[in-house]
């Protein structure tokens, strides 16, 4: 075990899979001579050198289209957008093509490629740096989702990400490049999709959450638990697939769920998680579950309006204490 | 002048290009009717009038380049040999066509023949063909990447990126516009600024040339020089086919946006009458002996439609299958 940060985590996981195997590939805008806009790449193009680490034009579909393409040729390729905002200048590679092709080709072609994204907001970057699109990714059938809240699963499951042969949307949340946590050594340390983690064990409450919502709840969980409120966290780390059996089993068992989503209220994930936990659970629940997400507005610049947008560690254990007052 | 027949290839090479340009319009006239009688459903883009362009052009590649298409691929599929009978079956939506049913008519695929897709969003080709031709060139494989598209796709940005991208990665692309004159209904004059779309290729320092889409010759020539010039220089090339569709855009097209006259001066051009005159004049073969390659060719579409009435539907199971790769499944082809 080494003590590192998120963003060297997934430095060492690019690094690790790139000496294992010879046909992955990087490009991204600035990945290369750059070092990358968050300097995640740092290193790879000394080390790796130009025809596995490449600079792009700022062409964000093509970059996408052209992962597609090296994929089904044999390559694993592993595309950088330089924030996932401009994932959206690539949704006609990302949902017409990408997490199309193996099915309406009749499962004649695979494509090991993994698309790395830093998005979220927190930095007074204002409306069009800021969101949180991974809604959108969940919903359409063709590709994983991967949501690593901890140094240690943003390494075990960008290696696998990498070693699989599906599409994979890996997101990254750019206010934990500097967190720190322990992180295997193991160079086939890999955690495995659809596998949810306790995070922390409690027995009053659920806590639903990904990402930076994860380090929020376990603050949030740490404050409750001195005025006598157990609350269990439930790190999802992949939306797709979605470990349902995780977060139900422990609603089952705590009786009650908050669900803390980063992006936008309104048909965000946290509406799915809570129908499945209805669905799951509706017999045991001892109150209605409730959400705390982003606020349904364009990203604001002012660092006091910006606040408001995004959830914080006071609204998820105000949301516990609503959730777990209520009698039925 | 242009060149005898006999001075290009061989007779055995040139009866072949008359016999997949024959197969190709007997096929599409069939997949008319079985459309009207309501066999094949969805979207139906026809090829008949192109067929010079996709025989003359895949015979010009080698048999492991890649080739990547719009909608309008069934003749690329089947010139690059694709089954007639399971590219029928695949517009019958039967379980043994040659995506299993799952794509349909815009979506013929076959990685064992190098066919790499027909893409049914306008333009959505081109990054695909770029990240083909890099992977070649990443593999030291002596193989590029041909990539078709219509008139209509070149106002998309991923056009332009494509271009671009492929000239600053140095990407042994073949790009190959069919151009045809419509975007649907559209007019290229009504909606390029510079119709004359080969000449676009100088914002991207590509070399491109204009060839005569209707003869299969000279697509057959053009394509085989491209061809070489991209895969000794590892560099993008454009050509620019002009040709014409003999009917509209799709079977729901009545095509009302063409004059009548227009359309019967391109028939008079259509490539398969003129080859055959030409095969007559310079004695590659004799009326009876095309007549017979026709026939040939009418057996085996026939044979495809009857193999697609009669093949089963798919299973219900297939539903959500390849969706994904699991652990254990494996790839055929990788």
């Amino acid at each position: 075990m080494a003590v590192m940060t998120y963003r060297d985590a997934i430095n060492l996981a690019l690094r690790e899979e790139m000496r294992r195997d010879p046909s992955v590939v990087i490009w991204g805008e600035d990945v290369a001579l750059y070092e990358g806009s968050f300097k995640v790449t740092r290193g790879l193009l000394t080390e790796f050198g130009e025809e596995r680490v490449k600079d792009t034009p700022i062409s964000e579909n093509t970059i996408i289209g052209v992962a597609v393409g090296a994929a089904m040729g044999g390559l694993r390729p592993i595309a950088e957008l330089m924030t996932v905002n401009f994932a959206l200048l690539a949704m006609d590679q990302i949902i017409n093509h990408m997490t199309k092709i193996r099915y309406m080709f009749g499962g004649q072609v695979n494509l090991p490629m993994v698309i790395r994204a830093p998005g979220g907001g927190g930095s007074q970057l204002a409306a069009q740096h800021s969101q949180s699109l991974e809604t959108y990714f969940m919903h359409a059938p063709g590709m994983r989702v991967v949501v690593p809240a901890t140094p240690a699963d943003a390494k075990g499951l960008l290696k696998s990400a990498i070693r699989d042969n599906n599409p994979v949307m890996f997101l990254e949340n750019e206010l934990l490049y500097n967190s720190k946590g322990e992180v295997p050594d193991d160079p086939d340390f890999l955690l495995p999709f659809g596998s949810a983690e306790i995070k922390r064990v409690g027995k009053d409450i659920t806590i639903v959450a990904y990402s930076r919502m994860t380090i929020l709840a376990l603050a949030a969980a740490e404050e409750l638990g001195k005025e006598g409120i157990s609350c269990e966290v439930v790190d999802l780390r992949t939306l797709a697939p979605l470990d349902t059996d995780t977060f139900v089993e422990s609603v089952k068992k705590t009786g009650r769920a908050v669900v803390v989503e980063e992006c936008w209220r309104t048909c965000g994930l946290g509406a799915e998680i809570s129908s499945r936990i209805y669905d799951g659970c509706f017999d045991t629940l001892l109150a209605p579950v409730k959400r705390v997400s982003g606020l349904d507005v364009p990203m604001p610049y002012s660092r006091k309006l910006e606040k408001l947008c995004i959830p914080q560690v006071e609204d998820i254990i105000k949301a516990v204490k609503d959730v777990t007052a209520q009698k039925y | 002048m242009e060149a005898k027949l006999r001075a290009v290839m061989p007779d055995r090479d040139l009866l072949q290009l008359y016999e997949q340009m024959v197969l190709c319009r007997e096929f599409e006239e069939s997949c008319a009717e079985q459309y009207t009688k309501g066999h094949i459903t969805g979207f139906l883009h026809l090829y008949s009038g192109q067929e010079a362009v996709a025989v003359g052009a895949t015979h010009a590649l080698h048999g492991d380049d890649y080739i990547l298409s719009a909608y309008r691929e069934h003749a690329q599929a089947i010139v690059r040999g694709a089954e007639p009978r399971r590219v029928m079956a695949e517009l019958f939506g039967k379980a043994t066509g040659i995506c299993k049913g799952k794509g349909g008519s815009m979506h013929l695929f076959d990685p064992a023949l190098s066919f790499m897709g027909g893409y049914a969003i306008v333009g959505g080709q081109f990054p695909i063909a770029c990240g083909l031709a890099f992977a070649a060139k990443f593999r030291n494989e002596n193989r590029i990447a041909a990539c078709f598209f219509g008139d209509g796709a070149v106002n998309q940005g991923n056009f332009h990126e494509g271009l671009n991208w492929a000239r600053v990665w140095e990407l042994p692309v073949l790009f190959v516009c069919e151009n045809n004159f419509y975007g649907i209904g559209t007019e290229v004059h009504r909606s390029s600024a510079l119709a004359s779309i080969h000449k676009r290729t100088c914002g991207y320092d590509i070399p491109s040339e204009k060839v005569d889409g209707m003869d299969v010759i000279a697509v057959y020539q053009a394509i085989k020089h491209a061809a070489e010039w991209v895969r000794e220089n590892s560099r993008p090339y454009l050509v620019e086919a002009i040709t014409y569709r003999f009917r509209g855009h799709s079977m729901a097209d009545p095509g009302k946006y063409r004059a009548a006259a227009e359309v019967e001066l391109w028939k008079a051009r259509d490539p398969i009458l003129t080859f055959t005159k030409r095969i007559i004049e310079e004695e590659v073969a004799n009326e009876d002996q095309l007549e017979c390659l026709k026939a040939k060719a009418r057996v085996i579409v026939k044979e495809a439609v009857e193999f697609a009435e009669q093949s089963p539907w798919p299973d219900d199971s297939e539903v959500t299958a390849d969706i994904f790769v699991g652990e254990q499944e494996v790839c055929a082809w990788r």
